[in-house]
C-alpha cells in the first residue's frame, strides 16, 4: 500500500479547494488536491447565477459597501451567522472577484448610458453612469438591499471554475483525479492527512500531510430531490464526523431553492427573479405580493419557498403527474435577454422540460439546495476539535450562513474562505507547531482498517441492498425533514434513519466484486456514511425547537432567542454509536455588531434574548457618538466589533469604489 | 388517446461493455431492456440499469443538467451528453458505446480528464501577464461590455470531449490539438489581458498539430454541445497564424 507525503491535502477540487491550493503554492509549500471528478467538472460549476461582492459600479448598487453586504448577510441568516467571519468575507469578496478579474473570468460588464429592465413586472429605464463604464456589472438577487451580484451571462460558477483550475495549473498544483478520500488519519488529536482510494484502480493509498483541509461541498444527495450534482453525497463532513473528534456544526440547517424545474430537480437561477421573473400559481396570479408585499419574489429564499409550499397547500398548486407545482414566467423579460443573460436555464428547459423559456411558463417548486452546515471551525477554517484539519467553503460551518444563505453568496463564499484559509494554513506550515509526530505503523494500520472494511463489504452474506437503504434514507429525509418540519415527522424521521443505519453495518456488495473501478462497492461504503450523516440532520432538526431562517417547525413558528441563539455541534465520539453525540455552542450577542432584530418578513414572532436591548442601546449609543464626532464608517465598525487585525495582512487593506479611498 | 395514457414503449439499450481491470473480459454488446417513462433521459435510463439490472456497469455523471460535461458518450454513433438526451427523442433501440480516443476505465466511462489536463497544460490556457501584481483592493481593470461577452462566449466550452471524439484528423494525428483546444487558443487570444504575442500562440498551434492539421470537417461543430462557433474560430486562427508567419518571414 502506497504512502505519498505532503505539506498541504485538499481533499475537494472544487471552487474553494482550488483556491486554497493556489494559495498553499503561493506560499512555497506543497500541495495536493483530491478530486473525485476532473475538477472542472466540480459541483461549483453549476452555481450559474452570480457572486456578491459589494462593488457597487452599477447604478443600481449605488451606496453599496461592507456595511450593506454585512447587514443583509447577517439578517438572511436569521442571526445565526458568526458576524466577525461575516465581517472577514463582506471586506475580501471585492478583493477575490478583482483576483479572478484577473485571472480571466470574463465578468460581465457596465455599459454606460440607457439601458431596459424588469422590475416589480414593469419596464424601466435605467441609466449607467459613464465613469462605470467597463466595470464589474451586478444584478438583483433575493434578500439584498442593492444589486451586488457579479456575473457572466448565467454561467458564473463556470467561468469561475475555469479560470480557478487553469490557475492551479499554472501554479503546478498537483491533482489526483477519481481519488476519494475515505477515512481521515488521526493521531494523539491531531489530523495528518487520508487514507484515499482510486476510483479507477480501486488502490488504496495513504496521503500524509502536516494539514488537512476539507472542502468537498454540501451534503444535498440524502435527500430525493436535490438540485446539487450527484456528488455532493456529504462525504467530507462523514469522514470528519468518523474521527470521533472533528465536530459539525448546524447540520440541520438546510436551504432549499424555490426554482427548480419540476420533476427532475435541476436548478434555474435565482437570476431568473432578480432579472424580473415572477412566480405565478396555476390561475397564472401573481401571489408573492399577497405574503411579501415589499420584497415579493425576491424575498430570502427560505421565506419564498415557504410561501410557495403555503400557496400549493391552498390548493393553488399546478397539478402534475410528479405532484404540484407552480409557475416561474421569464417571458416579460423578452427573448433578446434570456438568450444573453439566461442561457443556461433556456438550455435547461429546452432539453429536459422541451419548451421554450421566452414563450412558455416554467413549472419550479422548492428543492434541496445548499447545506449551511458542515465541519464546524474556526475564523482560520481549523476544526475547533481536531487540530491539523480545516474546512472551507460549503464543506464547513464557520459560520458565515447561519440558518439561511443569501443568493450569490455561495460561490462568494468558495474563494473568499479559500483565499483566507489558504494563508492561515500556510502560517500554521511556517511553524514549528505543524511538526509531525506520527508513527508510521499507525499509518499502515489506518490504511488496514479501510481495508478491512472494503473486505467486508463485499464479502458480507445474506446482506442488506445498499440502494435499497440509501432509497429509503432520501425518501426519509424528503417527506419527513422538508422546508416544513414538525415533532412527529421529525422523531419518526430520526427512528427510521437510526433503524437503517443499523442495517447498514450489514451491507453487501452484490455480484459486482471487483475491488478495482466498481459503482456497487462505492455506493456501498457511501450510504453507511450518508446514514450518519442524514441522522445529523434529522436529530439537529428534531432537538430545535424554534422557527430560524430555512429551519421552519410548524410546532415552533417563532424564533426563539432566549432558549435557541446557539448552533449545533454534533459529533460522532464512539463507533459503536448509532446516534450522533449534540451538544450547543452559544452565540454571545454582547460582541455583535448587529443585534438581532425583525428580518422584516411576516409577522416578527421572535421571542427576544434579554441581552438584545442593551446591546442595542451600547451600539446605538457608540454609532451616535462616533457619527456626531465625524467619524467615517469604518471607525464606528470597529469600535463596534474589530476584525481587521484578525485577517492576513496582505487582505487587511480598504476597498477601494468609485467615488470611495480611490 | 393521448401522450400520458399511452402504453410505454420499451427501450431496448445496447452498451458497449468491457472492463479493462478484468483480464477474462473482452468487448461485447449487452443489451437491457427498460420501460419508459415520461421525461425520461439516458441519465435515468442507465442509473435504473445499475441500480435494478447490473450494478457493475460503469459511466459518469456529474451535474446531470448539462452543464459540466462529464457524460458524453456515444449515442447511436453520435458524441453527445447522455443526461440532457431525452429517450422521447430516439428510436426504442438506443446503441450506447465509450467516446472514442479516450482512456477506457470500463463499459462508459472515459478519461476525459486526464487527456483535458495534458491539453491544458500544453497549451498554457491562462492569463499570461507578466506585469507587476495585482493589488486587488484597487478598482478592477476596464473591459467593454461587448468584449466580455464574446470572451464569454468561447469561454462556455465545458471539455467534455464531444468535439475529440467526432474529429476526423485526430484519427489520423493523434497530436492534433482539436477544436477544443483552438478554441481555448481564440479565446486567450481575443482577452486582452493575456499578453501572449501572436508569435508565441504560433509557437504553440502554427503546425500541423495546431490549427494547419485542421482538414475542415468539422464534425466538431456539428457535435458541441454548446453550439460552439468553433468553425468560424478556426479559420479565424488559421488567418491569423498565416499573417504571423508572412511577417516572421519577411
Amino acid at each position: 500500500m502506497k504512502i505519498i507525503y505532503t505539506d498541504v491535502l485538499i481533499i475537494g477540487g472544487g471552487l474553494a479547494g482550488l483556491r486554497v491550493a493556489s494559495g498553499i503554492k503561493e506560499r512555497g509549500h506543497d500541495a495536493v488536491v483530491l478530486s473525485l471528478v476532473p475538477p472542472k467538472r466540480s459541483h461549483s460549476a453549476a452555481a450559474q447565477g452570480g457572486m456578491q461582492a459589494s462593488l457597487a459600479n452599477s447604478v443600481m448598487g449605488e451606496g453599496d459597501n461592507e456595511d450593506v453586504h454585512f447587514s443583509d448577510t447577517i439578517k438572511g441568516s436569521d442571526w445565526g451567522a458568526d458576524q466577525e467571519v461575516a465581517r472577514m468575507f463582506v471586506h475580501c469578496a471585492p478583493k477575490a472577484i478583482r483576483e479572478l478579474a484577473h485571472w480571466g473570468v470574463p465578468w460581465s460588464r457596465v455599459k454606460k448610458g440607457d439601458r431596459e429592465a424588469i422590475i416589480n413586472a414593469e419596464k424601466v429605464t435605467i441609466t449607467e453612469k459613464d465613469e462605470a463604464h467597463g466595470l464589474i456589472t451586478a444584478r438583483d438577487f433575493g434578500g439584498t438591499k442593492k444589486w451586488r451580484t457579479c456575473y457572466t451571462s448565467d454561467g458564473t460558477g463556470h467561468s469561475m471554475l475555469f479560470a480557478m483550475d487553469n490557475k492551479a495549473k499554472q501554479d503546478g498544483v498537483e491533482v489526483h483525479e477519481r481519488m476519494e478520500a475515505i477515512s481521515l488519519i488521526t493521531d494523539d488529536g491531531r489530523c495528518y492527512g487520508a487514507v484515499a482510494r482510486n476510483l479507477m484502480s480501486g488502490e488504496l493509498v495513504a496521503y500524509v500531510s502536516k494539514a488537512t483541509t476539507m472542502a468537498t461541498g454540501g451534503y444535498g444527495r440524502i435527500y430525493s430531490v436535490s438540485t446539487n450534482a450527484i456528488i455532493c453525497q456529504g462525504m467530507g463532513q462523514a469522514i470528519a464526523l468518523e474521527t470521533g473528534i472533528a465536530t459539525l456544526g448546524n447540520m440541520e440547517a438546510i436551504q432549499f431553492h424555490p426554482t427548480a424545474i419540476v420533476p427532475v430537480g435541476i436548478l434555474t437561477t435565482e437570476g431568473c427573479r432578480g432579472d424580473g421573473g415572477l412566480l405565478l400559481d396555476k390561475d397564472g396570479y401573481r401571489f408573492m405580493p399577497d405574503y411579501e408585499p415589499e420584497k415579493k419574489e425576491l424575498a430570502s429564499r427560505d421565506v419564498v419557498s415557504r410561501r410557495m409550499t403555503e400557496h400549493m397547500r391552498k390548493g393553488k398548486g399546478v397539478k402534475s403527474r410528479y405532484g404540484d407545482h407552480l409557475w416561474l414566467d421569464i417571458t416579460i423579460l423578452g427573448r433578446d435577454h434570456i438568450e444573453k443573460n439566461l442561457r443556461e436555464v433556456k438550455e435547461i428547459c429546452e432539453n429536459f422540460l422541451g419548451i421554450d423559456p421566452a414563450v412558455d411558463w416554467i413549472p419550479v417548486r422548492p428543492t434541496q439546495h445548499y447545506s449551511m452546515g458542515g465541519i464546524r471551525t474556526n475564523y482560520t477554517g481549523e476544526s475547533q476539535t481536531l487540530k491539523g484539519l480545516y474546512s472551507c467553503g460549503e464543506a464547513a460551518c464557520w459560520d458565515l450562513h447561519g440558518f439561511n444563505r443569501l443568493g450569490g453568496n455561495s460561490v462568494s463564499e468558495t474563494v473568499v474562505s479559500g483565499m483566507m484559509v489558504a494563508e492561515y494554513i500556510a502560517d500554521f506550515c511556517d511553524s514549528h507547531e505543524s511538526s509531525m509526530h506520527i508513527h508510521s505503523s499507525k499509518i499502515q494500520i489506518a490504511l488496514e482498517v479501510e481495508n478491512e472494511k472494503l473486505e467486508a463489504l463485499l464479502n458480507h452474506k445474506n446482506g442488506e441492498d445498499a440502494y435499497v437503504l440509501r432509497r429509503r434514507m432520501e425518501e426519509i429525509m424528503m417527506d419527513k425533514v422538508g422546508i416544513f418540519r414538525n415533532e412527529k415527522d421529525l422523531q419518526d424521521a430520526v427512528d427510521e434513519l437510526e433503524e437503517l443505519y443499523k442495517r447498514s453495518k450489514n451491507i453487501e456488495v452484490f455480484r459486482c466484486k471487483s475491488r478495482a473501478a466498481n459503482p456497487a462497492l462505492v455506493n456501498a461504503y457511501r450510504t453507511q456514511k450518508m446514514l450518519k450523516v442524514a441522522l445529523t440532520v434529522a436529530y439537529g432538526a428534531l432537538l430545535r425547537t424554534e422557527s430560524r431562517g430555512a429551519h421552519s417547525r410548524e410546532d415552533y413558528p417563532a424564533r426563539d432567542d432566549e432558549n435557541w441563539l446557539n448552533r449545533t455541534i454534533t459529533s460522532w465520539p464512539d463507533e459503536n454509536q448509532t446516534m450522533p453525540s449534540v451538544s450547543y455552542e452559544d452565540i454571545n450577542i454582547n460582541t455583535m455588531e448587529l443585534p438581532p432584530g425583525f428580518r422584516g418578513y411576516g409577522k416578527d414572532l421572535t421571542s427576544h434574548h434579554p441581552d438584545t436591548k442593551a446591546r442595542q442601546a451600547t451600539v446605538d449609543a457608540v454609532k451616535e457618538k462616533l457619527e456626531t464626532g465625524g467619524a467615517t464608517r469604518f471607525e464606528v465598525q470597529n469600535a463596534l466589533m474589530p476584525y481587521l487585525k484578525k485577517l492576513p495582512l496582505k487582505y487587511q487593506g480598504t476597498n477601494e469604489r468609485l467615488g470611495e479611498n480611490v | 388517446m393521448s401522450e400520458e395514457f399511452k402504453k410505454p414503449r420499451i427501450l431496448k439499450i445496447n452498451i458497449l461493455r468491457f472492463d479493462p481491470h478484468d483480464p477474462e473480459d473482452v468487448p461485447h454488446m449487452e443489451t437491457f431492456e427498460i420501460e419508459e417513462a415520461h421525461g425520461m433521459t439516458l441519465y435515468i435510463v442507465l442509473n435504473e440499469i445499475r441500480e435494478h439490472h447490473d450494478n457493475a456497469l460503469k459511466f459518469d455523471f456529474v451535474c446531470r443538467a448539462g452543464i459540466c460535461g462529464s457524460c458524453s458518450m456515444l449515442v447511436n454513433g453520435r458524441p453527445t451528453l447522455a443526461c440532457r438526451t431525452l429517450t422521447s427523442k430516439l428510436d426504442e433501440h438506443i446503441t450506447l458505446a465509450p467516446l472514442p480516443l479516450f482512456e477506457l476505465i470500463g463499459d462508459l466511462s472515459v478519461y476525459t480528464g486526464k487527456w483535458m489536463r495534458g491539453l491544458n497544460k500544453r497549451l498554457e490556457t491562462w492569463i499570461h501577464d507578466k506585469e507587476e501584481e495585482l493589488n486587488s483592493d484597487k478598482l478592477e481593470q476596464r473591459m467593454e461590455p461587448e468584449l466580455a461577452d464574446e470572451i464569454y462566449e468561447l469561454d462556455r466550452c465545458v471539455e467534455c470531449g464531444c468535439c475529440v471524439a467526432g474529429c476526423g484528423t485526430i484519427q489520423m494525428r493523434p497530436e492534433f490539438t482539436g477544436a477544443v483546444g483552438l478554441n481555448k487558443i481564440a479565446r486567450y487570444h481575443i482577452d486582452p489581458r493575456d499578453k501572449r504575442s501572436d508569435e508565441e500562440y504560433y509557437e504553440l498551434i502554427g503546425d500541423e498539430d495546431g490549427v494547419f492539421g485542421c482538414m475542415s470537417l468539422l464534425g466538431c461543430e456539428d457535435v458541441c454541445p454548446k453550439d460552439l462557433p468553433l468553425q468560424s474560430k478556426i479559420a479565424y486562427l488559421r488567418r491569423m497564424m498565416i499573417k504571423t508567419s508572412m511577417k516572421n518571414n519577411k
